[in-house]
This record gives structure tokens, C-alpha cells and sequence, in this order.
């Protein structure tokens, strides 16, 4: 076990290793870095206040020292500043993170507290009421763009029917009804995935010899169904918890935006449409940093609960 | 008694007969009746508009340019005829000039909020999703399959070098590099293709190159390198027609994955850029007027979800029928 999760913790380090890689290359592609606070050809700069801007950025190194000293930055913590408003970066992500990790947590929770029990209903109830209810659920998860199911439950919820606010985060106890949409239009794409993945996982061990041999020895229904059957079928669902809350991050800069949701989605596609570089960068490499967490917990719950790894 | 019994025979002989029939007859349907007909024919729909949407004929259908604004027809709600006052001067000018007298347009899903014709931007629109999904789509699936044979053929250090790199590449959340992508080279139907194409190619990698893993111990390669082919010829010959059926339905059921991401950019405001109709950005022009016009919203959600769903069931119907074994992998 101790070998599979540091040979994944030294991966996921040349993962962020890439991740800062790309973003450097990508943010030299555009040319010279010094073209997003001046004019072409420094237009309207001294040549002397030209070449500091240079000096200033670090220009005048070679590229790989430029890499260098830049991740020597990120580590600690210094993304640089926004273009507009000369905000520190680092701050402005600080207080929208909170924001995205509460959204997540929720939507993570209504996903498989539908998903999960949604999928075991239909693979035991195959052909009733409830595998179409399912099966119809897992349809429109997978083909439905959720910022267009977002927008409907607005224009349903919000603006028809008046119930739930139509975006932005409330404040205290009264603030959680304002969790309600967002939440749920994020959780529906996973809590379809969730089914999916249950149900095939659980009609192939419903058919296999141990379940047989379990009902053949008489053991009750329910106790087949909980016991021998859904814990063996919770494993598909977690390996691939680590896909799901990938999706989620595709999900947050969606629903985000749809809902005004003060996060770190919407600040990402805000700092798209102002062109502002910096703060796009420091949004990437957290992004990143949260992928490659979520993947190391997710390689630790499923060493926790498949034994095959656990002792290989 | 004798009766009863050839009676009996009677019967037995039709039930067989009849049986018989049945069986010619679904037969027939088997062959018919196993294909996705609701999806096959929502998507021919789609087609057909798409491909409507340029012709000289395209005026005839819908009778309004999908890009160029019709102020007096803001909003115009759905199933209703163009603002009179517009027409009764456009007939008067064109009655004056001798031209002939135009139609009074009808908005069947109603306007925009610049006045344009929503059916007729769905139309538009279904024909750059249709474009930029079949470049995206084969430039991924020559790419993607490339690197699988390359990657399961070569082994090693090459193998490894290709599959670990994959893995950084799965690393970055494909959303964000579209978006830094979007800053860094300005928004444009060719950097939309690039990121889509992109997206497209890394499920080819995996399958690929598990297959071509199997076939490349068969006999027929080593007889082949045995009569002294190149290993080009070896994996034009020999592996990549073996693949083929894998890369098709990979592609089908990609297919639907890339035409949600391409809505989700366009939505954004990453995407091909205005006046350019994309559902995408068709659903985020009319979140502002949710409340007076829902319809400039709501269409062309519905046509994303319906194209999806239709790409869905055919990917499914093609990869039980050419290649069960993806059932557990894609």
C-alpha cells in the first residue's frame, strides 16, 4: 500500500511539475510578457522605462532561469498582480476558494446521496417504475448542458415561482437557500454518473456465483442486496470519484457563472474576459493543485477499501 | 374423434405457419428495428437544417439573415408574425422601387433580443457545431490513433515516454486551458477547432494502443516481418485495420462530449466569436431576458440536448454492434 500511494504521490508532483510548465510556455507564446502592460514596441514608453519593465520582469535572464525564479514564486505563495486593480492574486483567489469548496462539498453530497441509492434501486427493481425513473435521470445528466439546465431552473424556480434566489451566495442561515440551485444543477451531471456506473456494477454482481450462493443458503433479500452485493458495487462508482470531481471543476466555472456564484470558476472566466493573464495563471495552477489532491484521496480511499491494494 | 385431431393438425400447422411468418417478419425488423430510428432521424433533421441553413433555398425557408438585427422585432414572442409598421414600409419602398414585395416574416420560436430570427440562428448554428465537430472529430481520431498504434507498437521507453505524458496532459482541467488558450490567442473559429480537436484525441490513445498490445504477438506479424515488411507497412497493413472498428465507435460516442464542451465555451464566451450564431452563446445572450423572453434561451438548449442524446444512442448502437468490449471502458 505504502509503495502504490508514493509511487501516486511522486506522480502527482510531476503532474504539478507539467501543469507550471505549460502555463509558463503558454504565457511566453503570446510574446513578449512585457506587451500585456504596454503597446507594441513599448509605443508611449521611454526606451529606458522599456528596458526597466524588462529588468522589472525578469527578461533579461535566459528563459530557464526565468522558469525557475517564476516557480520560486508560486511556491511561496506570490502569484504576481492583477492587471486591473493591481490586486495581489494570491488574495483574490484566498477569498474565493472557500466559496468553490462549499459549492463542491454540497453539490458532491446531492450527488451521491441520488446517484448511489437511484443506481442500487434500479439494478434490484430491473424493468420496474424506478430503473426507467433511473435510466431516464442518467439520460438527461449526460446529454443536458448543465449552464442550460442551470438557466431553466432559474427561469422556473427563481423567476415563475419565486422561491429561491436566482444567483450570488446569502450570508448566515438564511444564505442556504441560495445553495439550492447552484448545487443541485452542478450535482445532476455527477449524481447521473454515480447511477450509471451503481447500476452496471451492481446487475454484474447481482448475477455472480457468491450472490447465488448467498440467496441459495437462504440469507434474506435485503440482506443479499446491502451486504454482499452493494459493497462490492460501491467500488466502480469510487474509483471513479476522482473523474466525477474533475467534471466538477469544468462544473464550478459553468454553474458559477450561471448562478453569479462568487468562486473560483467565475473569477477564472471573469479574468478571460478581461484578458487578465495573471490572475488566469494563479486560477490554472490551483485548479491543478485541487486535481491532484483530489486524485491522492481518492488513491487513499481505494486502498482503504479494496484490500487487493491494500496488501499488494 | 378423427376430426378433432386433424383439426388439431390445422392448428398446428398454422401456429407453425404463423410462427414462421413472425419470423420472416422480424427478421426483417431485427434488422431494421435494432437501429436507433428516433435518434438516426433527429440527427438527419439536424443535417438537413444545417445543411439548408446556406442555400440559395435557405431564404426561402425561414427568409431572415441568422446575423443581421431587426430592431422593431426585439423579443418578439414565439409563433408571431414581424412587427407591421416594418413591413408596411418595407412593401411601400419596395413598391416605389419596383422590386418585388418582400413576405411579412413569422418567428416561428420567436426573436432575439436584437430582433433576429430565432429557427433561423438554431440553423446557422447547427451548421458550425456540425463544421468544427467533424474537423475536431477526425483530426483527434488520426491523432489520437497515431500516437495509440505508435505508443503500443514501438513499447519501451517510447510507450512509457507517450503514456506518462498523457497523464500530465489529463492533469490540466481541459475548461482552463481553453480559457488561457482564449486570452493568449484571441477568440476564433481555428482556436476553437485546435481545443476541440485537443479534447478529442486522448481515449483513442488508451484503447488503441491496448489493442494493438494483443495484436502485434499475432502470427500473420511475425510472418510478416518475417518476409521482411518495415514496421510502417506492419501497422498500415496489419495493425491499423484491426483498430478501425475500436477508433469508429471511440469517435461516435466522442462525438456528443465535444459538441457539449463546444457549447460550454461558446457559452462562456470562449467560442467562435459574435455575430457568429452558436447554441452555446445563444443560451447565454437570453439569460438577461429570462424573465420577458425565456424562448432565446430555451430553443437552443433543447437542440444541444436533443443532438447529444441522438449522438449518444447511435454511439451506443455502434459500439454494441462492432465492439462490445468498450461496454466497460468508454
Amino acid at each position: 500500500m505504502y509503495k502504490f500511494l508514493v509511487r501516486r504521490f511522486i506522480f502527482s508532483i510531476f503532474t504539478l511539475i507539467g501543469a507550471t510548465i505549460i502555463v509558463f510556455t503558454l504565457s511566453r507564446v503570446v510574446g513578449d510578457p512585457r506587451l500585456l502592460y504596454a503597446q507594441e514596441g513599448g509605443y508611449g514608453l521611454s526606451d529606458q522605462a522599456w528596458d526597466d519593465l524588462g529588468v522589472m520582469l525578469g527578461l533579461d535572464k535566459p528563459l530557464i532561469v526565468q522558469y525557475f525564479k517564476w516557480v520560486g514564486q508560486v511556491v511561496t505563495g506570490d502569484l504576481g498582480e492583477s492587471l486591473l486593480g493591481r490586486e495581489e492574486v494570491s488574495k483574490l483567489i484566498v477569498q474565493k476558494v472557500p466559496n468553490t469548496l462549499q459549492l463542491g462539498l454540497v453539490s458532491w453530497m446531492i450527488a451521491t446521496a441520488i446517484g448511489i441509492p437511484l443506481g442500487v434501486l434500479s439494478a434490484v427493481k430491473r424493468g420496474s417504475f424506478w430503473d426507467y425513473l433511473g435510466r431516464g435521470f442518467a439520460l438527461l445528466g449526460q446529454a443536458a448542458p448543465p449552464f442550460w439546465i442551470g438557466i431553466m431552473a432559474i427561469l422556473f424556480f427563481a423567476v415563475r415561482l419565486d422561491w429561491l434566489p436566482a444567483g450570488g451566495k446569502g450570508e448566515g442561515i438564511g444564505g442556504l437557500k441560495s445553495f439550492i440551485l447552484p448545487a443541485a444543477t452542478l450535482g445532476l451531471a455527477a449524481s447521473a454518473s454515480y447511477l450509471r456506473l451503481t447500476r452496471s456494477a451492481m446487475l454484474e454482481i447481482l448475477d455472480s456465483e457468491f450472490v447465488k450462493l448467498a440467496r441459495a443458503k437462504g440469507v434474506g433479500s435485503q440482506m443479499v442486496i446491502w451486504k454482499h452485493a452493494f459493497k462490492n458495487a460501491l467500488i466502480p462508482p469510487l474509483t471513479l470519484s476522482a473523474l466525477i470531481l474533475v467534471g466538477f471543476i469544468t462544473g464550478t466555472v459553468v454553474v458559477e457563472t450561471v448562478f453569479t456564484w462568487p468562486g473560483l470558476g467565475r473569477l477564472a472566466v471573469i479574468s478571460t474576459n478581461e484578458n487578465d493573464f495573471p490572475v488566469m495563471t494563479g486560477v490554472v495552477l490551483v485548479f491543478a493543485l485541487l486535481y491532484v489532491i483530489i486524485n491522492l484521496i481518492t488513491d487513499l480511499t481505494y486502498a482503504i477499501v479494496d484490500p487487493r491494494i491494500r496488501i499488494g | 374423434m378423427a376430426t378433432e385431431v386433424s383439426r388439431g393438425d390445422a392448428t398446428a400447422f398454422a401456429v407453425v405457419g404463423r410462427a414462421q411468418q413472425k419470423n420472416r417478419a422480424q427478421r426483417f425488423l431485427g434488422f431494421v428495428g435494432n437501429w436507433p430510428v428516433l435518434p438516426v432521424f433527429m440527427l438527419s433533421i439536424l443535417i438537413v437544417m444545417a445543411l439548408l441553413a446556406d442555400t440559395p433555398f435557405y431564404g426561402g425557408v425561414t427568409g431572415f439573415n441568422p446575423e443581421l438585427p431587426s430592431l422593431s422585432d426585439r423579443n418578439a414572442p414565439i409563433n408571431s408574425d414581424g412587427d407591421l409598421k416594418s413591413w408596411e414600409r418595407a412593401v411601400s419602398r419596395a413598391e416605389k422601387n419596383g422590386t418585388p414585395i418582400p413576405d411579412r416574416p413569422h418567428f416561428w420560436l420567436g426573436a432575439d433580443q436584437f430582433g433576429r430570427d430565432i429557427l433561423t440562428r438554431i440553423m446557422k448554428g447547427a451548421q458550425i457545431s456540425l463544421i468544427i465537430l467533424t474537423i475536431a472529430v477526425t483530426v483527434g481520431m488520426v491523432f489520437g490513433t497515431t500516437y495509440g498504434v505508435a505508443a503500443g507498437y514501438f513499447g519501451g521507453i517510447l510507450d512509457e515516454a507517450l503514456m506518462r505524458a498523457l497523464d500530465v496532459y489529463f492533469s490540466i482541467p481541459f475548461i482552463l486551458l481553453a480559457l488561457v488558450a482564449v486570452i493568449v490567442f484571441g477568440q476564433s473559429i481555428t482556436v476553437m477547432l485546435v481545443l476541440l480537436a485537443l479534447l478529442a484525441w486522448p481515449p483513442f490513445v488508451r484503447n488503441v494502443r491496448a489493442e494493438v498490445l494483443s495484436l502485434k504477438e499475432r502470427e500473420y506479424v511475425a510472418a510478416s516481418r518475417a518476409t521482411g515488411a518495415s514496421d510502417v507497412w506492419i501497422m498500415w497493413k496489419h495493425i491499423v485495420p484491426n483498430v478501425i472498428n475500436t477508433v469508429i465507435v471511440i469517435a461516435t460516442l466522442r462525438v456528443g462530449q465535444l459538441i457539449l464542451a463546444e457549447a460550454i465555451l461558446s457559452f462562456l464566451g470562449a467560442g467562435v466569436p459574435p455575430p457568429t450564431p452558436t447554441w452555446g452563446a445563444m443560451v447565454a445572450e437570453g439569460r438577461d431576458y429570462l424573465a420577458s423572453a425565456w424562448w432565446i434561451s430555451f430553443f437552443p438548449g433543447v437542440m444541444i440536448f436533443l443532438l447529444v442524446m441522438s449522438l449518444n444512442f447511435i454511439g451506443d448502437w455502434f459500439r454494441d454492434r462492432f465492439d462490445p468490449r468498450l461496454r466497460n471502458s468508454v
